[in-house]
């Protein structure tokens, strides 16, 4: 008997009676994380890591009935022994472990291995059964540390000092690493927020994430050229009307997509920076190995090309997750 | 090289064009004329012999790491460039890799590469000796460059040694920046490039410098063609009718004919000498003054015929080296004259077209009354009435055989490249078919990893009368959807495959879309039958079913008709 099945309504946990990321309203939630792909309103009730609560409320609505949890503390739901575990991603991202008699299934959602200011690092949980993602599942991704990026950035920015310059960027996770990553680096100039970016901001201040200090654009004057200021916003304000306000700014996108030409010089920014909170390639394969899964199922992107990789090269028993029943 | 390689980075960054005309003038200004003779060179997208393929490099680094081919492909189709992809993975894969034992010879270029050698170096020296290798001494030095290469020159490197290298910059924009760098005429700069290229200093050193009055003979090379533009009514509504002229637009391909003491000419919009393709035409052009130069289409067109033929006769001396006798008569060829650049050693661009054509009209009559003069025809033409008239004599411009008309303003200088506001092409509408998406492949460049080249197909008859219709390939097309689309067309693709074959994936047959064509024949190469020219998709029809598109019936019929319409007449 398997310990996770496959239902129109996402991961099912018979013995929880519980689903996991759920794609439809559903009794009972698992959340990995708060992004809008994996925590969907209208459910009974849902469950996750402590920290998210702001983010998830703000979200899915304040009066949800959320169940908090700290990391790595186990809780039962029925037959089923639960626990989240950090999955390094963004503020409050988990795996999650469900252990039903003796067997352990992790699913771990959205999740990066190289080191992030912003939020807990990922920890390596053993199991059976590991469901893992596989967004950049392409030996092409390899990431370069956050650090590094944040230099480039800086220079970047610092480079022109006559126009504003306009960094595309996720608005939760992303927008606030690149803030700890510049203050990790010692910039310590204001950042400006466009106002999407700027709710979920406040989450990780309340959460003592150490940023550079930042403020919404519009509390500025409208008639400020912004010559010289860097202002995060996300992609979907990219040749918006929103963007009219900035007089011919210099823009960029931080993505691991970036990773390849084509896709930034289709997407029209200047700039790419290659920034990604998903494992990549490496990161990829090393946490299945250190899992000590024997089965794998691999989900989302390139869940193909990973899974036929690790069954060839290391001899699992890795399939995408469509072939789980 | 560092150049040339800090002016590629940020080209690649920039959007703007006047930026990056900005860039490429600074740097010309700057650099070494030799250096600079392959920077042009390489902006414009000359094409190189190919050193090394992108297989060849891939084969590479795949027996160095085995990286298993299935893994290759997915990253390659993923990307869309193999030297970017070879790029991308050299840095994962270079810690399995063993440390090269360099080899004397190998060695020694190594040694040359730290000294931070020029432009030139790299192209005529070392990137030609690696292809020359043999294959072990050549993966050797390809795989201990990669070694000692810093990342970001990787794609670079890969780029030069595979041969393509297009990086978004369009050739217009090459020539507007050596003509602000260098303080010149764009339309001189262009007729400049006409000679022939050569990466060196004095190529480059002749290409910018300070214009001379004087121009002295041309010789063979050809003045810098001006092309029209399609015609958007918004843009000629201002004028009176009657400062516009209109004439034939002919399905063939332009072409320039000179005549000089030296010898006659004749070159392609291309820029190939097309000479021993025509043969007829050099003999005809004997009646031509010395020191002439006439602007006009070359066709398949007989003496005693109403009318040319159709395109593909054309295409049958195109392929040829030589052109035999029967291939003479089957395929009789004129050239039409439509404008006379030079005459008798005047260069009359600058005069009107009014001018130029009475001058065109004179010169004419004269080549008529020779031998073989029949081959050089007048493009009959009329000074417009009145813009109502416009439409309707297109369509007797296509019953005549043409594929639309030319307007061209009466007072117009002949100018150089697509310059807008004097000549428009006003093409009839294209035919069209409504075909169904059986198959997707991933683009290239810009449109990588996105699924952009589609094929199409028809309804074909049933194999036996029992049996369901069947879809029969009929076009691939590549443009005509706006990005919007594109990407709403490739989520549609990823979720509706059905099969995949290496690159390509076959999807649910259910849109369909409207696709439009210049031309349709018979074709035995073609699985349905027929061939169409220039295919691109019109429009997406949401409204219909794929049980509603066309069949290749409905194609066939086209071709009839399209073939009766040429005897008929």
């Amino acid at each position: 008997m398997n310990v996770l099945e496959r239902t129109d309504s996402g991961l099912y946990c018979r013995a929880a009676d519980a689903w996991i990321d759920p794609s439809r309203p559903v009794s009972r939630a698992l959340i990995t994380h708060a992004h809008a792909d994996h925590a969907r309103p209208g459910c009974g009730e849902y469950w996750a890591v402590d920290v998210s609560e702001g983010v998830l409320r703000q979200r899915l609505g304040r009066d949800i009935h959320l169940h908090c949890m700290p990391y790595r503390q186990e809780f039962w739901l029925n037959q089923a022994c639960l626990s989240f575990h950090s999955a390094g991603h963004v503020l409050g991202s988990a795996q999650i472990r469900v252990m039903v008699e003796d067997q352990v299934w992790v699913v771990t959602g959205d999740y990066k291995r190289c080191p992030d200011p912003s939020c807990e690092p990922f920890e390596v949980v053993p199991c059976d059964v590991l469901i893992t993602e596989a967004t950049f599942g392409l030996p092409i991704y390899a990431w370069a540390p956050g650090t590094l990026v944040a230099t480039q950035i800086r220079d970047w920015w610092h480079g022109d000092r006559e126009r504003p310059s306009l960094l595309f960027c996720y608005s939760f996770g992303k927008a606030q690493r690149l803030l700890a990553e510049l203050n990790a680096i010692g910039v310590d100039e204001e950042v400006l927020l466009h106002g999407a970016v700027e709710t979920v901001t406040r989450h990780y201040r309340e959460a003592g994430v150490a940023m550079t200090s930042s403020r919404p654009v519009s509390e500025l004057p409208r008639k400020d050229s912004l010559a010289g200021r860097l202002i995060l916003a996300p992609p979907s304000a990219h040749r918006s009307a929103w963007m009219r306000r900035f007089r011919s700014p210099q823009t960029a996108f931080a993505s691991g997509w970036m990773a390849v030409r084509g896709a930034r010089r289709r997407r029209g920014y200047e700039r790419g920076f290659v920034l990604s909170d998903h494992a990549d390639w490496q990161g990829l394969v090393q946490t299945v190995l250190h899992s000590g899964a024997k089965t794998v199922y691999v989900t989302h992107g390139q869940s193909d090309v990973l899974a036929r990789f690790l069954r060839e090269r290391h001899g699992l028993d890795a399939q995408p997750l469509d072939q789980l029943i | 090289m560092n150049a040339f390689a800090a002016l590629i980075e940020e080209l690649d960054q920039s959007t703007g064009t006047k930026r990056k005309i900005d860039l490429i003038a600074d740097h010309l200004q700057q650099a070494d004329a030799h250096d600079a003779a392959w920077t042009v060179l390489l902006l414009m997208g000359e094409r190189r012999k190919r050193l090394i393929t992108g297989r060849r490099l891939r084969e590479i680094l795949q027996q160095a790491s085995a990286m298993p081919d299935w893994l290759f492909d997915d990253c390659q189709s993923h990307v869309g460039d193999s030297a970017e992809t070879l790029s991308l993975l050299w840095p994962q894969l270079r810690n399995d890799i063993p440390a090269q034992i360099h080899n004397p010879e190998v060695a020694f270029w190594i040694d040359q590469l730290s000294s931070a050698p020029p432009m030139h170096w790299w192209m005529e020296t070392l990137l030609p000796a690696i292809a020359a290798m043999e294959p072990n001494e050549q993966t050797n030095a390809v795989l201990t460059i990669w070694e000692s290469l810093p990342d970001e020159r990787l794609f670079l490197f890969n780029k030069l040694l595979t041969g393509g290298f297009r990086i978004g910059v369009a050739r217009g924009l090459v020539v507007k920046a050596i003509a602000a760098g260098f303080n010149l005429e764009e339309a001189l700069v262009l007729e400049r490039l006409m000679t022939p290229w050569a990466a060196s200093e004095r190529w480059f050193q002749s290409l910018t410098a300070i214009n001379s009055e004087e121009r002295a003979n041309r010789g063979p090379v050809p003045y810098p063609f001006f092309l029209a533009s399609p015609l958007k009514q918004e843009s000629i509504d201002a004028g009176p009718a009657s400062e516009w002229w209109v004439e034939n637009k002919w399905d063939g391909i332009r072409g320039q004919l000179i005549q000089r003491g030296s010898g006659t000419y004749l070159w392609s919009r291309g820029e190939e000498l097309i000479n021993e393709q025509f043969p007829e035409l050099i003999d005809m052009a004997a009646a031509i003054p010395e020191d002439t130069v006439l602007d006009g289409e070359v066709i398949c067109w007989a003496e005693t015929e109403p009318q040319p033929r159709p395109f593909s006769d054309l295409q049958r001396r195109l392929g040829r080296k030589t052109v035999g006798r029967k291939l003479r008569l089957e395929c009789p060829v004129s050239f039409v004259a439509y404008d006379l650049l030079e005459h008798n050693g005047d260069d009359l661009r600058s005069t009107s077209l009014q001018q130029r054509l009475r001058q065109l009209d004179e010169l004419h009559q004269r080549i008529g009354e020779k031998p073989s003069g029949w081959r050089c025809r007048l493009s009959s033409g009329q000074q417009l009435g009145h813009w109502d008239q416009l439409d309707q004599l297109r369509a007797q411009a296509v019953e005549r055989g043409a594929e639309g008309v030319m307007l061209k303003h009466l007072k117009s200088p002949y100018l150089s490249g697509r310059k807008r506001g004097y000549w428009w092409k006003h093409k009839r509408d294209p035919m069209t078919l409504d075909a169904v998406l059986i198959y997707a492949q991933a683009g290239r460049g810009r449109r990588a990893n996105l699924f952009t080249d589609y094929t199409f197909a028809l309804w074909g008859q049933p194999q036996e009368p029992s049996s369901n219709p069947q879809l029969v390939t009929f076009a691939k097309a590549y443009s005509g959807l706006n990005d919007s689309e594109i990407l709403e067309l490739d989520r549609w693709i990823r979720s509706h495959t059905q099969e995949r074959f290496g690159p390509t994936r076959s999807v649910a047959p259910e849109l369909v879309f409207e696709i439009g064509f210049e031309g349709i024949q018979t074709s035995k190469r073609h699985k349905c039958g027929l061939a169409v020219r220039f295919p691109r998709i019109l429009r997406w029809r949401h409204d219909r079913t794929a049980e509603s598109a066309n069949t290749i019936v409905d194609a066939q019929t086209l071709c009839d008709q399209l073939a009766n319409r040429g005897e008929a007449s």
